[in-house]
């Protein structure tokens, strides 16, 4: 072999890779199964329960429905430009999940194998990165339409996600400083051993969880998909498995965003109240993937919760929130966050 | 001016608090009242497994009757097919013969008789004209079919299953209709 690296790391990467991308997958297609069914039930009806057993086999359904379409490609536009657009949201959307931590060490084949893909030192930095190239798939999906409205609605969708990026981001400075590294990791250790994020952030991480529904294209700030449907909107000129894709690269989007704030905000895979340490390793690994896996469903349940309460804002009312109201608060919580740290290093007098 | 009545309610002009401005906590309440319609009765039926129950004097399809011993009411006389709003059935009439006593209950029944589903309006008329109780309405739908010829149906589809040599199925088929009797 020409690399210095040994085989089983590769071969333990890969499948770690296969296992992350698959579950992503599978639990995005049971999101949109869940979409309806709490839709329903928050509206006093039943959702479907009739494609197998509790209409369980209901995404593969709506899967198959997708595929079995006719793919029409129009004829004026950039035919390559036009298969992009959703590959890159899909890509950006899986992508983030390398470097979250889904869970402690196990201990197989006498090796001690971390459940994080990537364990880079810059990890909260990447997931952002890559999430603003989602706004790429977007705007390509758009251009590529040919179509005035589809335009329309790519730029306004492309402007309420960098709007509020900046906003997400300035929140994010104000939990670095308080946490003192990048590492998605590192913050789960400290948030093992101290109180969880939330503590010491409140308003940081209100300020994250309205920056995340904007980012994910939910109402109440969906006119990129709903209003804009209407008329036009960037995914009007797509049909079978490519508008499959953008539609379900928003429900993966739904996923990684609340994976991130499980873990920025409330201890990612920590089990409250319990000392890991004092159980069997591999045991404690799969609770923490559990406990995980229900704070995500915890706060998918809230995306949705709030989907069918409230009603879409309108254009000017989402800008006005985005730059003149969350902008100014975040950088209030950065400074009053720096304060009480400065005050805290001297030892709570001035 | 003056009010004509001291309903109208004057306008709230005035400006927000900041709670209100805020919206989260109207929000919060709005959350609230969606999270307690999780635990409400939902009215959906789960439709093949259970249905919607009928009033006994349901419309439905129709039912050619016999009597007791298992001979056909209809005599062919017409009346229905002269009440029938959208000439929707149509009778041949033909001559008892000497062996058929026990088909049919008069000299003149019906050879052909047949209702045409596509223009019946289920008004019931036929069954208030009928003066052998001959036809009348059950309580099940007319199903659904891909060609428009399947919907005439004939009289061997209407009528209702011989009392003494299918008896199951005659009284399945004679459903509520003595419930609808005791309506009347």
């Amino acid at each position: 072999m020409f690399l210095a690296i040994d085989m089983a790391l590769v071969i333990e990467k890969l499948v770690l890779i296969v296992i992350v991308v698959m579950a992503t997958l599978v639990i995005a297609m049971y999101t949109t199964f869940a979409e309806r069914k709490v839709a329903a039930i928050l509206q006093d009806r039943r959702g479907p329960n009739r494609a197998g057993p509790f209409g369980l086999l209901q995404p593969l359904a709506d899967g198959l429905k997708l595929f079995f379409k006719e793919e029409i490609i129009p004829n004026f536009s950039s035919k390559a430009l036009f298969i992009l657009g959703p590959a890159l949201a899909m890509l950006t959307a899986i992508m983030t999940g390398a470097v979250i931590p889904w869970g402690d060490k196990v201990h197989f084949f006498n090796r001690d194998i971390s459940l994080q893909i990537a364990d880079v030192n810059m990890g909260i930095l990447y997931v952002f990165a890559v999430v603003s190239m989602g706004v790429y798939g977007i705007m390509i999906g758009g251009w590529a339409s040919n179509n005035k409205y589809s335009l329309m609605g790519a730029l306004r969708a492309a402007s309420q996600i960098i709007s509020y990026e900046l906003a997400m981001g300035i929140s994010l400075i104000a939990l670095l400083m308080v946490t003192g590294t990048l590492s998605l990791k590192e913050m789960v250790l400290q948030q093992q051993n101290e109180y969880w994020n939330i503590v010491y952030q409140p308003l940081g991480f209100l300020i994250f969880l309205i920056c995340a529904f904007a980012e994910c294209n939910r109402t109440p700030f969906d006119l990129a998909e709903a209003e804009n449907e209407l008329v036009g909107g960037y995914h009007v000129e797509y049909s079978s498995m490519k508008l499959g894709f953008y539609l379900f690269a928003e429900y993966v989007n739904m996923f990684i965003s609340s994976v991130v704030m499980a873990t920025l905000f409330f201890g990612g895979y920590d089990i409250p109240f319990l000392n890991e340490a004092n159980y069997d390793q591999n045991w404690m690994a799969l609770f923490g993937v559990l406990m995980l896996m229900a704070k995500v469903v915890g706060f998918i349940f809230l995306f949705m919760w709030v989907r069918w309460t409230i009603p879409r804002f309108r254009y000017d009312q989402l800008m006005n929130l985005g730059w003149r109201i969350l902008i100014p608060l975040a950088l209030f919580n950065m400074l009053v966050t720096g304060a009480l740290i400065l005050l805290k290093h001297n030892g709570w007098h001035f | 001016m003056n009010a004509l009545t001291n309903r109208a309610k004057q306008v709230d002009r005035r400006k927000m608090s900041f709670l209100e401005r805020i919206y989260l906590v109207a929000i919060f309440k709005g959350m609230m009242i969606t999270f307690s319609h999780i635990f409400k009765k939902k009215p959906t039926i789960n439709y093949p497994e259970k249905t919607r129950p009928f009033s006994p004097v349901f419309r439905g399809l129709h039912i050619l009757n016999r009597d007791e011993e298992g001979r056909e009411n209809c005599t062919a006389c017409g009346l229905c097919a002269v009440a029938c709003p959208a000439e929707a059935i149509t009778m041949e009439a033909a001559e008892r013969q000497a062996g058929e006593e026990d088909l049919y209950r008069e000299e003149k029944y019906a050879a052909r008789y047949e209702i045409n589903m596509l223009r019946c309006i289920f008004c019931g008329l036929c069954e208030e004209a009928c003066p052998k109780d001959a036809i009348y309405l059950s309580e099940t739908f007319a199903p659904s079919d891909y060609q428009r010829k399947q919907f005439i149906y004939k009289k061997e589809d209407l009528l209702i299953p011989h009392p003494i040599k299918q008896p199951e199925e005659y009284k399945k088929a004679l459903g509520n209709k003595v419930k609808r009797e005791k309506a009347n």
